[in-house]
């Protein structure tokens, strides 16, 4: 394959490569971000989105990369997502006046690093866009950097990040001393039929290092206090892209490198599905700050896509990039809502905060009940969709361990509702305590787009949603 | 007329988007509150309408589902809505009561007047949903939705202790269903179809039969609600306000046996076979038990609830007995029920409005300053003991004839219950309406006004039409009764 094919398939990330130096070079001559800087900058991820629809399917780079419909539907979900991000972040750091041109380049560079990690074909490059994608994240995090809390963030951030990183590579490296080589499909000749401990053994490790990078459990210590320290609008950002950025990681290594492994990661994919949805759904309960409660909602939910995964081939994986899609657009608004909400200036940041928040705001109280409800699984609202693919999946598969799970996990989600009740309690029954700032009219705007999403538009979103997935998951197990 | 079924379902939704309309333009003020209750009533009225038209058109003879419709959707899923003998009446019921919830709040509800009837309107679509949702999925989805507008109706414009009823009331719910939500998934994974009409006829194994009825049961028990997980249910209905009470009594609960009815029975005839003497005994400690629990209580509305329980206890009964009469017993039953207790706890409503108390010993010698009230109480109360010639008598004796067939010790049994129930409604009435007026605050109650007889009026001649002519019910279940029953002893071969 010539050299100009190979860039043609990696074009997106080559659009993001290029924007995000060029913008650094603008920022650091103007010194701030300007709406012209900002306007740039989503529009080089949009068109980043638009190359990765357009362009052609393949593998670059001798197998390094891959260019299908899966890494299309991811890519296209992570720009859009990022690009909101920007949006939402420029306009909560223009809100206190001081318009950093880095963050627009920081999220442009951990979108270019989640397009590198969904397309990877090789370990190496999934080890390489997962550092530029946390390195970028790290950053973000301890943002505001002279608040004490967001730089516990960023460092406690770090430090985790840092050693689950050391896991991949422990594992990335075991793996490549028992297959003899990095690329997932020579590692899928070598684990087909029988294969040895040692490699099992690297592929627990990877699979840790990856729990760590979606916050699953028992890996999911740093997701609390990074998500309460960290900017709202970061929050918001991390919360949703880089999750479905590091499940599809799970998609990768599993299901192109691992294909005949099933029985074994499921084993371990379905305890820490099952532990991360009752440690999000029984911590949660005791949480009295929204990002905190969101954190741990966070962890349940990841514990649900983790069962699309561990049902694995195309049904499970088409459940959980459902699953993601919906969560993100969900997760997005809410925080887009906590953002958009202050009184006197200062951010709302508890449950007793928003009592009686319809009141004040119905609009924003609505969509926060729509997020809380969707995030509960009630239907019509889309969480209670993306909760149906999944467990159709896994109690369509005829394996006990996967049915008695999906059965579990229904009743941790019960417990779980009782927090989210709490959140519509909050904002419906007890009184008001006095009067709300203005809203911030993007965050608004974001906030209520993605409740209208939640419910009606996803009823008939998913009409094309659901099919998109579907031939994305069919892309596994090609490379 | 195809389209006349979605019609029924979503037109409260249309009053909805009214009512949305008009506190937009108007503004929040007494005057917005004055017309939206106007324009509330108008929309339940419609709906009503349509309900009786639906049943106008509703052919008898034919024990398959009618006014069909079946759009393709995503997933497998279809948009799938139709009724037939079992399902009609309760549309019916539903859309008779709400008009009667709407005017029994016109001067009770005085705090966010317009989420109120939002609330009432988006219940009524859903609860009309579950009733014509021919499609698992589509009936999950109204099913579990009426969860949240009654969550907030509680939660708002509830007494008390509303919260702790109104988290009770979610979250008992909530489990019960979730388990059923894995039994419709894995329904659906195994025979590749939503369709209920379809998976009447598809038959799954035995094994796979008993687990897929332990979840359903978990779900409608707990709606039903079936002895032991009835204890939210005297929690909600305290804390509810009346007409919310009168939904939950009155329709909510009637979900649940139309459940066993729509599914367990017809879906999983060898785990109902299996499980008869369960639900059988059940039913029989739930009419013992909760009686002598409704015997003891000081507060009206906690007594009529747990009667609720234990007249729920004939309808479960009647259900699983597996024979006509008692299919047509428990449909009956619970038509009968949803208009006698929706009434009692109208009534409770009414000396509430006035006095702010429920407490029994707070009331007494009512007959002397309230002779209408009085009257209509008893009737109802009449009803709620089963006497011959009020609708409540017809559901008891039909459900016991069938119970006999299958179980006579629980016939039995159960038939202690309407001594029992005799035993608690007529010492309320005793307490709170002979004897002379001691309490001084009681001195100045007055009797029933106008509205309060126009909400009473319909309601009383169902009663006693019911009560004289069952066959208008009959007549419109028998042809689906006997294809459910029929279905059913074939599959059992009994």
């Amino acid at each position: 394959m010539t050299f100009s094919a190979n860039l043609s398939l990696v074009l997106p990330e080559v659009i993001l490569a290029g924007s995000a130096l060029a913008l650094l070079v603008w920022g650091a001559f103007q010194g701030k971000a300007s709406p012209a800087f900002t306007l740039a900058s989503v529009l080089a991820l949009l068109a980043a989105a638009f190359a990765a629809v357009v362009g052609p399917h393949g593998h670059a780079f001798n197998g390094a990369y891959s260019a299908d419909a899966a890494s299309t539907y991811a890519k296209v979900a992570i720009f859009i997502s990022s690009a909101v991000g920007i949006v939402l972040g420029d306009r909560w750091l223009a809100q206190r006046g001081d318009q950093k041109f880095e963050y627009a380049v920081l999220i442009i560079l951990a979108a270019l690093g989640m397009g590198v990690t969904v397309s990877a074909g090789d370990l190496i490059s999934l080890y390489i866009g997962v550092e530029l994608q946390s390195l970028a994240l790290y950053v973000l995090a301890a943002f505001r950097r002279d608040d004490a809390k967001a730089s516990e963030a960023g460092l406690k951030y770090f430090v985790l990040g840092a050693l689950s990183s050391g896991l991949l590579l422990y594992g990335s490296s075991l793996i490549y001393g028992f297959a003899g080589s990095t690329r997932f499909t020579d590692i899928a000749a070598a684990a087909h039929g029988t294969h040895g401990v040692g490699l099992l053994f690297g592929l627990i490790f990877l699979i840790c290092g990856l729990a760590f990078k979606v916050s699953a459990a028992p890996f999911h210590m740093w997701t609390p206090d990074v998500y309460e320290g960290a900017p709202t609008p970061v929050v918001g950002f991390f919360a949703a892209a880089p999750k479905l950025a590091a499940m599809m990681m799970f998609a990768r290594v599993l299901g192109d490198a691992f294909p005949d492994s099933v029985g074994q990661w499921r084993q371990v994919l379905v305890i820490a599905a099952l532990i991360s949805v009752f440690v999000g759904a029984f911590a949660g309960l005791a949480q009295t700050n929204l990002k905190r409660l969101w954190a741990y909602s966070s962890i349940a939910n990841v514990g649900y896509a983790l069962l699309g995964v561990a049902t694995g081939g195309e049904t499970g994986l088409h459940a959980m990039l459902v699953f993601m899609i919906l969560y993100m657009v969900d997760v997005t608004g809410f925080f887009a809502c906590l953002q958009a909400l202050s009184r006197d200036g200062k951010p709302m940041e508890t449950v007793e905060d928003i009592a009686g928040l319809i009141k004040e705001r119905p609009g924003i109280a609505l969509a926060m009940t729509a997020f809380s409800l969707s995030a509960l699984g009630l239907p019509p609202f889309s969480g209670f969709w993306s909760k149906f693919y999944v467990f159709k999946a896994a109690l369509g598969t005829g394996d006990v361990l996967m049915q008695t799970a999906a059965v579990l996990g229904l009743v941790g989600s019960v417990v779980g509702a009782f927090y989210y009740l709490r959140l519509i309690k909050s904002m419906w029954f007890d009184a008001s305590k006095g009067s709300v700032d203005a809203p911030a009219p993007a965050a608004r705007a974001v906030g209520f787009a993605a409740a209208l999403f939640a419910f009606p538009v996803v009823l008939f979103a998913l009409v094309w949603l659901a099919p998109a997935a579907k031939a994305a998951a069919a892309a596994f197990g090609h490379a | 007329m195809t389209g006349l079924l979605s019609l029924t379902t979503f037109a409260p939704l249309v009053g909805v988007a009214v009512l949305l309309a008009v506190r937009t333009i108007k503004g929040d003020s007494a005057a917005t509150d004055a017309l939206a209750k106007w324009i509330a009533l108008a929309t339940t009225l419609v709906t009503f309408a349509l309900s009786i038209l639906l049943v106008a058109q509703f052919d008898a003879k034919n024990p398959g589902f009618q006014f069909v419709e079946d759009v393709a959707w995503f997933a497998g899923l279809h948009y799938r809505m139709g009724v037939d003998g079992i399902s009609i009446l309760f549309v019916l019921l539903t859309a008779f009561l709400l008009p009667i919830c709407i005017l029994a709040s016109w001067t009770s509800i005085e705090k966010r007047v317009v989420e109120y009837l939002i609330a009432f309107l988006v219940l009524e679509t859903l609860v009309i949903g579950v009733f014509c949702a021919l499609d698992l999925i589509l009936f999950y989805l109204f099913f579990e939705g009426g969860l949240v507008p009654m969550f907030l109706i509680i939660g708002i414009w509830g007494g008390k202790r509303r919260i702790y009823a109104a988290y009770k009331f979610f979250l008992y719910t909530l489990l019960g269903s979730v388990l059923m939500l894995a039994a419709i998934l894995a329904m659906i994974s195994i025979s590749g179809t939503s369709s209920i009409s379809e998976l009447m006829s598809f038959k799954f194994a035995p094994w796979l039969q008993t687990w897929l009825w332990l979840a359903f049961f978990a779900s409608f028990a707990v709606k039903m609600p079936m002895w032991p997980v009835h204890t939210w249910l005297p929690d909600a209905h305290v804390e509810a306000p009346t007409a919310g009470s009168v939904i939950l009594a009155g329709i909510l609960l009637k979900m649940g046996g139309y459940g066993f009815m729509r599914f367990s029975l017809p879906m999983f005839p060898n785990a109902s076979e299996m499980f008869q003497p369960l639900v059988f005994a059940m039913s029989a400690i739930a009419i013992v038990y909760t009686s002598l629990v409704a015997f003891r209580q000081t507060d009206i509305k906690k007594l009529i609830a747990y009667s609720s329980v234990a007249h729920m206890g004939f309808v479960t009964m009647g259900i699983f007995s597996g024979n006509a009469a008692g299919e047509q017993g428990a449909i009956f039953q619970m038509l009968s029920h949803g208009v006698i207790s929706g009434a009692l706890f109208l009534c409770v409503g009414v000396v509430y409005d006035r006095m702010h108390t429920r407490e029994i010993a707070f009331y007494g010698g009512l007959t002397n300053r309230m002779p209408l009230y009085a009257a209509t109480f008893l009737l109802f109360t009449m009803g709620n003991v089963g006497l011959p010639g009020t609708s409540g008598f017809v559901g008891e004796i039909l459900t016991m004839t069938g119970t006999y067939q299958a179980s006579t010790w629980t016939a039995i049994v159960a038939a202690s219950g309407v001594i029992l129930s005799a035993m608690y409604a007529l010492t309320l009435y005793r307490r709170v309406m002979f004897g002379e007026i001691v309490n001084p605050e009681l001195k100045t109650i007055t009797d029933l006004d106008k509205r309060e007889i126009l909400i009473f009026a319909p309601l009383i001649v169902s009663t006693l039409v019911l009560g004289v002519y069952p066959n208008f019910v009959f007549n419109l279940t028998a042809s689906s009764v006997d294809a459910l029953v029929g279905a059913w002893r074939a599959a059992v071969g009994g």
